[in-house]
């Protein structure tokens, strides 16, 4: 089968919204396009109804109660609202936070906000593949501790971090703890019970559903975890996020959620073939070249590699017809090394070296074995323009010698 | 037939709007701060939006925030002004006719040590200048009213608000600013940044034919505004999150419209709503017209029946398929009467006997007629059996 050029192959940024998608979404653009807080005629309650069919899919993505589900604008919302939401409602039972370096910048940049109005945040540190220790977590915990933030999986490097066991250890010690899974949903099985998590950030655009729709998992029992809203008006949503419901959204995050859920039994596993074909293939033709963060602990779809001497913009701008991004997509325009591959250890250079692959639900094997090639053809191409000497050099300095 | 008359609630996507977004619901999905050619397509439909949605208030592209509606327009406003310039002063002006999107972020405001006015209007819903100037105190920070009222369709004298500001600020008043949600009148009349002399205007796609879930909110050059929300540097630094390409297409079609058949669609609308109110004055004793009719959007008409329950006028007109409402559908839940009405002076039973009719230019004279038809009867028999029991 040919392929069509330029291949997608940065699904950690967004993915498309899959045309099933779209087809459960379209009427109510125009037949159904009813104001779901409208009470008094049909269209707001064909609305309303979409709306509570979307709130149970997305729950029962996560085995959620479809009650404990409030729909946002997106995952950054998601995580302000986790966040700052938590902060305000308890501070007068402490003002201490504990979230991870490698976290993304809605959790990170919230976290700042946070301490210019005086809350305290640890960061902890990732070990050289990414992931933190639980004990760490445990270590960090104080009694001034009110919110534990952890990422399911990484934006940059894909790493799956032990959720359970710190939603274990944070229920003991009554510490409420917010999981960002924006790039585990619906790619890994996830249940907020098994897990232990109160608060869990989604969002449709990394699952094959629309942009500018996400949801909160706010936890309503044992225990009953309140919020101070970001967004007053109305009082949609429990209070806590008011504004008109996006319907033809959250029809999309549902069918979304529901496909997904669907896809569990198989996708994941043929991505992780997709992976691994791509990555020994990389291996194979060329040599020096590093994974980012643990080689198996990580969602299926994602791989990031460092290609020592090969400059990842020089990398990216030499491959046009395969969309790679050199690190997250939010930070991707700026010239500062990837905040995450520098707390995995990577010097600059090598993290400005560094490509990521996301593979998705269109990915396929005839894609991947392009990419191969191209990538490969590519970095020994730059490569030839620095010795090997150089690049042997370059792939063990590590930041900590700098 | 089925006649949708909520248009103030939300309004039907406009095909035009759908067929601009599709692609970008398809292949052309990348995120707009990717480098790759998807990002790049992405942020090339995503600046030429903001120019269309910028045309349609007269504001440069640059002034424009995307973000998710109007309530976060409002909040993002009240709140982002509030933060930036707390430390000159902590009062703030507005209406008691504001959407609750405006209301609820200055009462969560005063929960922090803010002081609002909330200003009264006339049994027209006017507000008047005069109590604006009063108002004004040297802590004064905001200013902010809405363009036109989503219940009653009044129109603010915002330009001559603006004339007041701007006489403060050459007495002084550096850090006083202006707000106006203009959710409801973009689109219905013109509304020209510039000409209301407004530093901040909330505008929302889904009231003028564009997708719910998304919004702009006009910030004049040089305005220093906090933040609702952290994570990026997305839209100038102002909201961040992956921009809802798909969506901003829409509302930048929606917008080009909008700006385009502004008169056509404000002349034909008026032509309906002002033919369905005269016939129901007519043909029905004891209405009384809501609002101010010589200074209302041209779409919406709010009418009290004498006698009459709402909500059972409400239920019998849905079941003969009229869409109707009491007022704003993010208080159709409560059962508080209309925040609105109560400014105007309106007694508690004329309120529970109001409805608002919203009209938009995809309405139809059959759809009209049907209306008035269907309305005249369905009052008769409710005036029967209430006289019956």
């Amino acid at each position: 089968m040919p392929i069509k050029l330029p291949i997608y192959m940065d699904y950690n940024a967004t993915t498309p919204c899959d045309p099933r998608v779209f087809e459960a979404m379209s009427p109510y653009f125009v037949e159904k396009f009813g104001n779901a807080a409208s009470r008094s005629h049909r269209f707001g309650w064909e609305a309303e109804e979409a709306v509570e069919k979307g709130r149970k899919q997305i729950a029962d993505l996560m085995g959620a109660s479809p009650k404990d589900i409030v729909f946002t604008s997106g995952a950054t919302e998601s995580d302000n609202l986790a966040i700052k939401g938590v902060a305000y409602k308890y501070h007068d039972k402490g003002d201490h936070i504990v979230t991870v370096v490698t976290e993304h910048k809605a959790v990170l940049d919230s976290c700042k906000a946070l301490q210019k109005e005086g809350f305290r945040v640890t960061y902890l540190p990732v070990d050289s593949d990414g992931l933190i220790s639980p004990d760490d977590v445990e270590k960090a915990l104080t009694d001034k501790t009110i919110l534990v933030s952890v990422m399911l999986a990484n934006n940059e490097i894909g790493v799956i971090q032990p959720v359970s066991e710190i939603g274990r250890i944070c229920r003991e010690r009554c510490v409420l703890f917010h999981t960002d899974a924006t790039q585990a949903a619906g790619k890994m099985p996830f249940d907020v019970n098994e897990s232990n998590v109160d608060l869990v950030s989604v969002t449709a655009h990394k699952m094959y559903g629309p942009k500018g729709i996400g949801a909160l998992y706010v936890r309503r029992k044992e225990p009953s975890v309140a919020l101070v809203p970001i967004i007053d008006g109305g009082g949609h949503e429990r209070g806590m996020r008011s504004g008109t419901l996006n319907v033809t959204g959250i029809v999309g995050l549902g069918a979304a959620a529901e496909m997904a859920k669907q896809e569990l039994t198989d996708e994941p596993a043929r991505l992780l073939r997709l992976r691994e074909k791509l990555t020994d293939g990389l291996m194979r033709r060329l040599a020096d070249i590093q994974i980012n963060g643990h080689p198996t602990l990580r969602v299926a779809g994602n791989l990031n590699v460092a290609f020592a001497g090969a400059e990842g913009e020089s990398l990216i701008m030499g491959i046009p017809d395969i969309a790679l991004s050199s690190g997250a997509a939010c930070t991707s325009a700026s010239i500062e090394p990837s905040y995450v591959l520098k707390a995995i250890g990577r010097s600059d250079t090598l993290a400005h070296s560094s490509l990521r692959f996301g593979l998705g639900r269109f990915s396929t094997d005839e894609e991947v074995e392009y990419a191969i090639d191209r990538v490969s053809e590519t970095v020994n191409n730059l490569r030839e323009l620095s010795s090997a000497s150089e690049i042997a050099d370059l792939m063990y300095t590590t930041s900590s010698d700098i | 037939m089925k006649v949708y008359l909520d248009n103030s609630a939300t309004t039907p996507v406009a095909p035009e709007v759908i067929e601009a977004m599709l692609p970008y619901f398809g292949d052309e999905m990348g995120n707009a701060q990717s480098v790759h050619s998807f990002g790049q397509r992405a942020k090339a439909a995503l600046e030429s939006a903001r120019r269309q949605v910028a045309k349609l208030i007269g504001a440069s592209a640059t002034e424009t925030v995307f973000l998710s509606g109007g309530t976060e327009a409002d909040n993002l406003a009240i709140r982002g002004t509030a933060e930036a310039h707390r430390e000159w002063g902590r009062h703030i002006i507005t209406t008691q006719i504001e959407h609750p999107a405006v209301l609820a972020t200055c009462e969560a405001l005063e929960r922090e040590g803010f002081r609002v006015t909330y200003l009264p209007v006339s049994g027209r819903g006017r507000i008047d200048i005069g109590d604006v100037r009063a108002a004004l105190r040297e802590d004064t920070i905001l200013i902010s009213i809405m363009q036109a009222n989503n219940e009653i369709g009044t129109v603010q004298p915002i330009r001559e608000v603006a004339e007041v500001v701007a006489e403060a600020r050459q007495a002084g008043a550096k850090h006083l600013h202006l707000h106006s949600d203009a959710v409801q009148s973009v689109g219905k009349i013109p509304v020209n940044v510039s000409e209301l002399g407004v530093d901040l205007l909330s505008v929302s796609a889904h009231k003028i034919h564009g997708p719910k879930g998304i919004g702009c909110l006009y910030v004049r050059k040089g305005i220093r505004l906090g933040k609702l929300l952290y994570g990026g540097h997305h839209e100038r630094d102002r909201r961040p999150g992956t921009e809802n390409i798909p969506a901003i297409v829409g509302f930048g079609r929606a917008a080009q419209m909008a700006c385009e058949q502004l008169e056509d669609r404000a002349r034909s609308t008026e032509k309906l709503r002002d033919y369905l109110e005269r016939h129901i004055t007519e043909r029905v004793e004891g209405v009384r017209i809501n609002g101010d009719p010589s200074n209302r959007v041209p779409n919406i008409s709010n009418l009290s029946f004498e006698g009459v329950d709402g909500e059972s006028l409400l239920i019998a007109l849905d079941l003969k398929g009229i869409a109707v409402s009491t007022g704003s559908a993010c208080a159709s839940g409560s059962l508080e009467p209309s925040h609105v009405l109560k400014a105007l002076g309106l007694p508690r039973e004329v309120i529970r006997g109001s409805l608002r009719f919203s009209l938009s230019a995809f309405n139809t004279q059959p759809e009209i007629d049907f209306a008035i038809s269907t309305l005249v009867e369905t009052l008769a028999r409710l005036q029967e059996m209430s006289a019956e029991g």
